[in-house]
């Protein structure tokens, strides 16, 4: 039986128009990247890779990342058990109150920071008389990403658990396990994959954040510098090659990201068919 | 009181951790997400109605809303068509490069935004690949209105396709079977048949598009030239504010681009759950 769309004439022009527009709207830009990062040759990419300041940037950046997946991670796991597990008044409100980042202006997020831990805040002020300083400093970048990334994994999980539902978890409980071994020995299996793509994305947002990092980093070079404020310095002192070699690496992260996401699909829909 | 009396003493809670995890959740929520909101109510709290009225309606502010507004509403109509495209092409045809074109759509999502900046702005400068080609035709993007809202687009097109994709996956091949067979064209079968199904989804999915644009800010400053009342969007105003130590400024106006992003949140969470109970026959 035929189906819409299903002429060859019409199936030709539709995937030809798809493949062409993706080509020139979304691959064409991955691939100037890595253009302009080796526009001067390896050594010139090498040179700015290794340099002092782009090290301490990575450096930076990845302290950052490790120390906002864990915490993402627990807030995420409890809170998609308490919505999925358990069902109370205000669930709902819940739900809704953990989309708040995503809807937020990244440069809002930032400013909202400032605000409050800023030397004029309520909490800042306090803060600033015991001599403690989060904002402009790599407290206030881990707070902001923080708050920007926190959705990931609970998104990630809650439509999943929702449709596994409870009863295995129930099961275990009644046979005698205790909490923590029925979360470790039932839950945890079944949403591995899902919790590792939550980790891969909560990791891709926490490296790349630009707009709130902007806001509280103060951009001290060598400092307070993540790789995405590092490559728009460059970029603002007209060294585009420098400013790509950092974007080159931030692009290479992007592409095992979506790799992984490819590859996690590819073993849902493999378990899928055995099943 | 009754109520929390009822749910501890509930029967069907067999499972542990109740307590835990709201307690981390309820904490987590409030120290990440709202108390910070309270530092921008403290900030507001000291000008006066007709203070924050002049800071929010000031004309370079007001120009910046309208490059903003005009240039999110752009991206967003030029992705559902862009968007819908693509999610039919991925769902209904098998071609070679198929599952690649379907990564490459979370592209926009996994590349940080400073990056995809700086990209577009030397693609579609005079000198760039896609700049010297298009500005002796008379196309200018980088650094006006064209570009803000290319970049808009790259940032946000993820939106519509991941949001149609699905609802189209799950579409059975009766319902166009059913249109072909009683002798329909593509074009009336794919308006009258698909697109009932299909638009409550793709309305979604450009809302959020351009919910995202209206507060994009690294892939845009980059390509727009910045030059106020021509290409300033609102969220560079309140960095600029920030910079010019004009705090009050800064919370104004981000105290409008707050309540306008989280009112259309609301408004798509709404427009989702009434479509979804809808479907699902009345509840749920």
């Amino acid at each position: 039986m035929r189906r819409i769309g299903d002429a060859p004439a019409v199936r030709r022009l539709l995937i030809g128009a798809a493949l062409l527009l993706s080509a020139l709207f979304l691959l064409l830009p991955l691939v100037a990247i890595f253009a302009q990062a080796f526009s001067q040759g390896v050594m010139v990419f090498w040179a700015n890779v290794s340099n002092t300041f782009t090290l301490h940037a990575i450096g930076l950046t990845l302290v950052i990342a490790l120390l906002t997946i864990p915490i993402c991670l627990v807030f995420g796991v409890a809170l998609a058990w308490l919505v999925t597990r358990f069902s109370f008044p205000g669930r709902r409100i819940l739900q809704t109150l953990i989309d708040i980042p995503f809807a937020v202006s990244p440069v809002v997020a930032g400013l909202i920071y400032l605000l409050l831990y800023g030397r004029n805040g309520w909490i800042g002020s306090w803060l600033d008389t015991h001599d403690i300083q989060l904002m402009f400093a790599w407290p206030g970048i881990l707070m902001v990403t923080i708050f920007v990334t926190c959705p990931f994994v609970a998104r990630e999980l809650i439509p999943l658990m929702q449709a596994q539902g409870s009863r295995e978890e129930e099961a275990a409980v009644t046979l005698g396990a205790g909490g923590w071994t029925t979360f470790r020995r039932v839950t945890l299996p079944n949403i591995r994959w899902a919790l590792l793509y939550g980790i891969i994305l909560t990791n891709a947002r926490a490296v790349g954040e630009f707009g709130a990092v902007s806001v509280v980093a103060g951009a001290i070079r060598g400092k307070t510098n993540t790789l995405p404020l590092h490559l728009e310095q460059l970029y603002q002192d007209y060294n585009a090659v420098g400013a790509f070699a950092s974007a080159a690496l931030l692009a290479l992260i992007a592409l095992l990201t979506l790799a992984a996401k490819a590859g996690l699909e590819w073993r849902a829909a493999r378990q899928e068919a055995f099943l | 009181m009754s109520q929390l009396a009822l749910w501890r003493s509930g029967s069907a809670r067999v499972l542990p951790g109740f307590g835990l995890s709201m307690g981390i959740s309820v904490l987590f929520i409030s120290l990440v997400l709202l108390l910070p909101i309270t530092g921008l109510f403290g900030q507001l709290a000291g000008l006066s109605l007709a203070e924050y009225w002049a800071i929010i309606t000031e004309g370079r502010v007001v120009a910046s809303y309208m490059v903003t507004i005009g240039a999110a509403a752009v991206a967003a109509l030029v992705n559902a068509v862009f968007g819908l495209l693509l999610a039919w092409v991925l769902v209904r045809y098998e071609f070679p490069g198929k599952r690649l074109l379907d990564a490459l759509m979370d592209l926009p999502f996994a590349l940080p935004t400073a990056v995809a900046g700086i990209t577009l702005a030397t693609l579609y400068a005079g000198n760039g690949w896609m700049g010297s080609l298009l500005e002796p035709l008379g196309f200018q993007v980088a650094y006006t209105w064209v570009g803000i809202a290319l970049a808009m687009a790259f940032t946000s097109i993820p939106f519509v396709v991941r949001t149609v994709q699905p609802v189209l996956e799950d579409l059975p091949a009766e319902v166009d079977e059913a249109a072909m067979s009683l002798g329909a064209t593509d074009g009336v079968a794919f308006r009258r048949v698909i697109m009932p199904h299909l638009w409550p989804a793709l309305v979604t999915g450009t809302g959020l598009a351009f919910v995202r644009s209206l507060g994009e800010f690294g892939a845009i400053i980059f390509i727009a030239g910045n030059m106020p009342y021509e290409t300033e969007i609102t969220a560079l105003m309140i960095f600029v504010k920030l910079q010019e130590y004009d705090y009050a400024g800064a919370s104004a106006i981000a105290s409008v681009v707050l309540f306008v992003s989280l009112a259309l949140l609301l408004a798509i969470n709404i427009w989702q759950g009434r479509f979804v109970r809808r479907l699902h026959g009345g509840t749920g």
